[in-house]
Parts: C-alpha cells; sequence; structure tokens
C-alpha cells in the first residue's frame, strides 16, 4: 500500500465530498432510505476505494481482490455513491436508487450487483460472511483482504460475536472489522437502546487488534487501517468514531436522520454545504 | 418401476439415513478437494467423522452456532467452495432461517445443508430436538432444491448428486436405523420420483424412511381388500416432479400422501397445491396433526403420531372409498 501523499490526500477528501454530494441526490431521487450513516461513512468508502483496496473497477469479479462487505445494507447509498465515483457505473445511475428494476436495491442485492459481494441488509450478517471469505482465501493461499464494515448497533446482533469468534480462531489477519461507531439506531442512542460499551474491551477480550480513530478525518483513518494491516495472526478491528450526517449540519448527531431522506429544501441546502466544503478542501491543498 | 430389494422377507438390513450422508461425503470430498464439512459440534451424530479422519484439511469445526454456520458457509461458498454444513435439522435450518434465506438463497450461494434427526424417530430426545417443520420451512424458499431420501443408500446418492449440483440445497434426514430396500442399481435423480410399486386404484406419494411403511401398507391392502396401489416415492420436495404426482393421480383418481412431517406445508400439501390447480383429486395426509413429538421409542411414536403401517393402509382404505363416492 502506497503512503498518504498530500496531493492524494486532497484526492481522497475531495472523492468523500463526491460521495457525500451522490448520496443526498440519490435519497432525494428516491424518496425514502437511510441520510445519517451513509454521509458519515464517506470518508471511510473514499479510502476503501480510493487507496486501501486492491480493485479494479474495469475487472470487477478479477478472482484476486480485495472484499468488501456492507453488512450494515442500509447504508447502501454511501457505497453505491462510492462505487459510481470511483468508476463501476455511471455516476447519473445513482438517481435509480430504490426504483423499479434498478440494480441499486434499498439494500445491496450480489445477484443484481456482484460488485456489492453479498447481498445485505438482515444486521450482523456481514463477518460471518467475512470469516468464510477470509478463511476460503487462507485454504486456498490467496493473498486478497477482507474487509467488512458494519454499523455499531449491528453489535447487539449474538451472529456477530459468533463470528467475531471464528475469526479469532482461525487467526484471519487477512479479515479487518471497521465499526461506524456513530452511536444512533433507529430507537435513539446505542447506550440508551442496549449498551455496547466498552465497546473496544469486548473484542479485545474476544482475541482481536483493536484500533480506534476519528473515522471522519480522512489522514488519521488511512493511516490507522495501513496499521492494522501489518498485524499477523489476528483479526483487526477499527472503531471508526464517526458523526452521523457528517457534512450536512443540519443532520449531525441528530439519531431521527438516520432512517429518512431529505426534502428538495433539505437537499439543497445540503448540497450548498457540501460545495461550500468543496472548495474549503481545495483552498487548504 | 425400480428394482428394490425383497422388502416383503423382512430380512432387511437396518442401518441409520445419516450413515448414507456420512458415507457420501467422503466420497464427495475425495472427487473434489473444494467440498468443505463444516462442523456445529455433532461430528459424530451428523456422521461428519469420517470425513473428518478422510479429509481432515476440508473440514471445520466451529461450536454451537448455527446462523454462523450458514453465514459462514456462504463465505466460503462465495469464494469458490462448496460447503456441507450439517447439524440437528431443528437447528439447523430451524435456528437459522433467515440466514438461509438471505444467504443461500437470495444471494445464491452454493451452500448444502444436511439436516440430521429429522422426524419425531429421533425418539427419546422428545420435542425440541425433533424437528416435524423443516420441509415447510424449506420448500417455501426460492431456489432451494429439498431432498428427503428413502434409506441409507439412497442417502448416499443423494449427498453425491447433491455435491455435483450447483445450488442452495436441503438434505434432509433421520437418525434412527431404518430398513435398506433399495440398492446400488436402483437409480437416484434430483427432481425425479420413483414408482417402487404399481397399481391402478389408490396412488400412495411418500418421502423418506416412511416410504418402508407405504410399501408395508400396499401390500397389507392389496392382501385384505383387493386393493391396488401405486407407491411413488417423491424424494425431491422441491423441485417436485409434477409429471409423476399428475400421472399417479390420473391413473388412480386418488391419492394418499405419506411423510415424517406436520401435515401443514409439507410434501404433501406440496402435492395438494399441484393437484387442486391441475387435476383436482382427493387426498388423505398422513404426518403429524398439527401437534409437537415427545420421548419414547421410535417405533412407538411413529405409531402414536399416525404414522405407522396400519395408519397408512386406513388412509389408503378411506381415499379408496373417496374415489367411489
Amino acid at each position: 500500500m502506497q503512503t498518504l501523499t498530500p496531493e492524494s490526500l486532497t484526492q481522497l477528501k475531495l472523492k468523500a465530498n463526491d460521495v457525500r454530494q451522490g448520496i443526498i441526490r440519490s435519497l432525494l431521487a428516491a424518496g425514502s432510505g437511510h441520510s445519517a450513516g451513509p454521509l458519515d461513512m464517506a470518508d471511510v468508502f473514499a479510502a476503501l476505494y480510493g487507496h486501501l483496496m486492491r480493485h479494479d473497477p474495469n475487472d470487477p469479479q478479477w478472482p484476486d481482490r480485495d472484499r468488501l462487505l456492507l453488512s450494515c445494507g442500509h447504508i447502501a447509498p454511501v457505497r453505491y455513491s462510492a462505487m459510481a465515483n470511483f468508476g463501476y457505473f455511471p455516476v447519473e445511475e445513482l438517481l435509480t436508487l430504490r426504483k423499479f428494476g434498478s440494480r441499486l436495491q434499498g439494500h445491496p442485492e450480489r445477484v443484481t450487483l456482484p460488485s456489492v459481494e453479498t447481498t445485505s441488509g438482515p444486521l450482523g450478517e456481514g463477518l460471518a460472511q467475512g470469516v468464510g471469505m477470509a478463511l476460503g482465501a487462507k485454504m486456498d493461499g490467496k493473498d486478497f483482504h477482507v474487509w467488512v464494515v458494519t454499523s455499531d448497533a449491528e453489535h447487539q446482533c449474538g451472529l456477530h460475536w459468533e463470528a467475531a469468534l471464528a475469526a479469532a480462531k482461525f487467526k484471519l489477519d487477512n479479515l479487518t472489522v471497521i465499526v461506524d461507531r456513530n452511536f444512533i439506531q433507529i430507537d435513539g442512542s446505542t447506550e440508551d437502546v442496549m449498551p455496547l460499551e466498552p465497546l473496544a474491551d469486548k473484542y479485545r477480550a474476544f482475541n482481536w487488534e483493536v484500533l480506534e480513530c476519528d473515522g471522519n478525518d480522512m489522514a488519521a483513518f488511512v493511516e490507522t487501517a495501513q496499521r492494522a494491516r501489518t498485524v499477523s495472526g489476528r483479526p483487526q478491528v477499527i472503531v471508526a468514531n464517526t458523526v452521523p450526517g457528517k457534512g450536512v449540519s443540519y443532520m449531525e448527531g441528530d439519531y431521527t436522520w438516520h432512517g429518512k431522506p431529505p426534502n428538495a429544501q433539505q437537499a439543497d441546502e445540503a448540497l450548498r454545504e457540501l460545495a461550500a466544503e468543496r472548495e474549503r478542501i481545495l483552498a487548504d491543498a | 418401476m425400480h428394482s428394490l430389494l425383497d422388502y416383503r422377507s423382512g430380512k432387511l438390513e437396518k442401518i441409520p439415513t445419516r450413515n448414507g450422508f456420512g458415507e457420501g461425503l467422503v466420497e464427495a470430498g475425495a472427487r473434489d478437494s473444494n467440498v468443505l464439512g463444516i462442523c456445529a459440534d455433532l461430528a459424530e451424530s451428523t456422521r461428519f467423522e469420517g470425513f473428518k479422519k478422510a479429509h481432515p484439511a476440508q473440514y471445520i469445526e466451529i461450536g454451537v452456532s448455527e446462523q454462523l454456520l450458514v453465514a459462514m458457509a456462504g463465505g466460503l461458498a462465495s469464494v469458490g467452495k462448496i460447503p456441507w454444513i450439517a447439524s440437528y435439522a431443528m437447528f439447523n435450518p430451524g435456528r437459522s432461517w433467515e440466514q438461509v434465506r438471505t444467504i443461500m438463497a437470495l444471494n445464491e450461494t452454493n451452500v448444502k445443508i444436511a439436516g440430521a434427526h429429522a422426524g419425531v424417530s429421533v425418539g427419546p430426545d422428545g420435542a425440541t430436538h425433533q424437528a416435524i417443520e423443516d420441509i415447510a420451512i424449506m420448500r417455501v424458499i426460492p431456489h432451494m432444491t429439498v431432498v428427503v431420501p428413502c434409506d441409507s443408500v439412497q442417502t448416499k446418492k443423494a449427498t453425491l448428486a447433491l455435491s455435483a449440483a450447483w445450488g442452495p440445497t436441503y438434505l434432509r434426514f433421520g437418525r434412527e436405523k431404518s430398513p435398506v430396500f433399495t440398492t446400488q442399481a436402483t437409480p437416484f435423480e434430483i427432481g425425479k420420483a420413483q414408482t417402487f410399486r404399481e397399481g391402478g386404484d389408490v396412488a400412495i406419494v411418500a418421502c423418506g424412511i416412511l416410504v418402508y411403511n407405504a410399501l408395508l401398507a400396499a401390500d397389507k391392502v392389496a392382501r385384505e381388500d383387493g386393493i391396488e396401489c401405486r407407491v411413488v416415492n417423491n424424494h425431491t420436495v422441491k423441485p417436485m416432479d409434477e409429471a409423476a404426482i399428475l400421472d399417479a393421480a390420473r391413473t388412480c383418481g386418488t391419492v394418499v400422501t405419506v411423510e415424517e412431517h406436520q401435515k401443514h406445508a409439507g410434501m404433501g400439501s406440496r402435492v395438494a397445491e399441484i393437484l387442486a390447480q391441475q387435476h383436482p383429486t382427493p387426498i388423505e395426509f398422513i404426518g403429524v396433526d398439527d401437534r409437537f413429538g415427545q420421548s419414547g421409542d421410535p417405533e412407538e411414536l411413529i405409531e402414536y403420531y399416525g404414522m405407522g403401517v396400519n395408519a397408512i393402509a386406513e388412509a389408503a382404505r378411506r381415499a379408496h372409498r373417496r374415489k367411489k363416492s
């Protein structure tokens, strides 16, 4: 993996901004869907597709590609927008999100869009499938890496922890989990609904390597992910602390934006804010 | 008609259907190194032990975690493996149904479920361990293949055939020893029902180990009432051999279905769906009547829940009377 130059850092930040704009446009066109999670994971997805992962948008079924699994399928708009902005399909296709006949189903479906790797949405299932892929890679001597993006609230699912046990048993150092730690879920704060803290300690107790960073700080996240990749003998988790709705001021930190889209006026305002943010990124470069 | 051993002799060897799975899997693993066995802490009772010994590099133990069993197998299948996952049917697919639907079927992965200890013939373990709803919850899932073989020899053939056929699969078998009446020469093809006895008065459509009871019941009503039954081994519940079901119904004009499962939504219900739409025919259902099982000897339980030879014979008589009325 290449080190991050100042120029490539700026490029990644611009890509994250593009991804956020794509999220807003697609959610407005869809008229339903989730806003807060997709926006807060835009930096992570830009880093994955733009720097961290081995992949080729022109050969999406390349057998040696890194696998990226989105366990929390409801934040699909961020993945779709990232894929479009990194060349998997035209950006205009984002406007078909959640529409009849679209490849961009409300929750990702591998059969209609193979490059999403798994059909997801029912929570707590991504890590277990990632464990299977990472174990399969080890059995066949393949060196691709498996990345699993999870929400924080899906750590309330038992299956996730069954998989955490297995990842440690099989010493899957070719597996990295990224937790979108935004502290919100549909019914409120994760710590009110069903407390997860101390989350990092739970993973430590499961014999995982635990890393933590600001998931909305591009340089910090890339550095942390690169450090995770150097770990041998056990799986890694990156607890990425994020601000729900990141990049759109009226959504930031408000759990009520977990599961609804902006209306036309709200979308305009969001896009204006994101355009201003883009100017700031360029000015700072 | 297919060659069978002389099931009337009373001298048939009795072997558990699960042994056929174990033997078939050893052979499937030798034929293709991508065939895996994934075990959830039931190696001996699901008959994984032979596979574990023969193909240690293809064997994975994950402990008591049936949801993981399905989901992890989905991941392995997506990188080219052919995972067989085995537990008691009550726990997989009983506990893991949503993962089966999403990860195996909607996501179209080549995962094979071996559902062991199905039916009340599990015996002393009691109702918690007696899966009698599993055919229903599996046959309702799109893309799923559901096979319920009639003895250990056929279970071995089914294991090999399903290993070589692409697609999500459910193979159901039992714990207890049951008579072996098919032979190496008896053909087996996924989706092709088999006529094991000819007759034009009543069609008995059965699956699993109760095919044997169906054959004995057919002899009984022939002997005592002069009613000749066609006995169909309907081992593939999905996709069901509609042509064979329709032919049996047209020829005999009345049908008895036999399965070690709830009458609701099982194999017989599928037969009824086919006939109601294409050739309305009187049907009698043999199975568990909307109840749970309990501890007991396997044969005692089969009798108590109305799936013994006499119960099937009585159903054949009822079916025959309904045809005349």
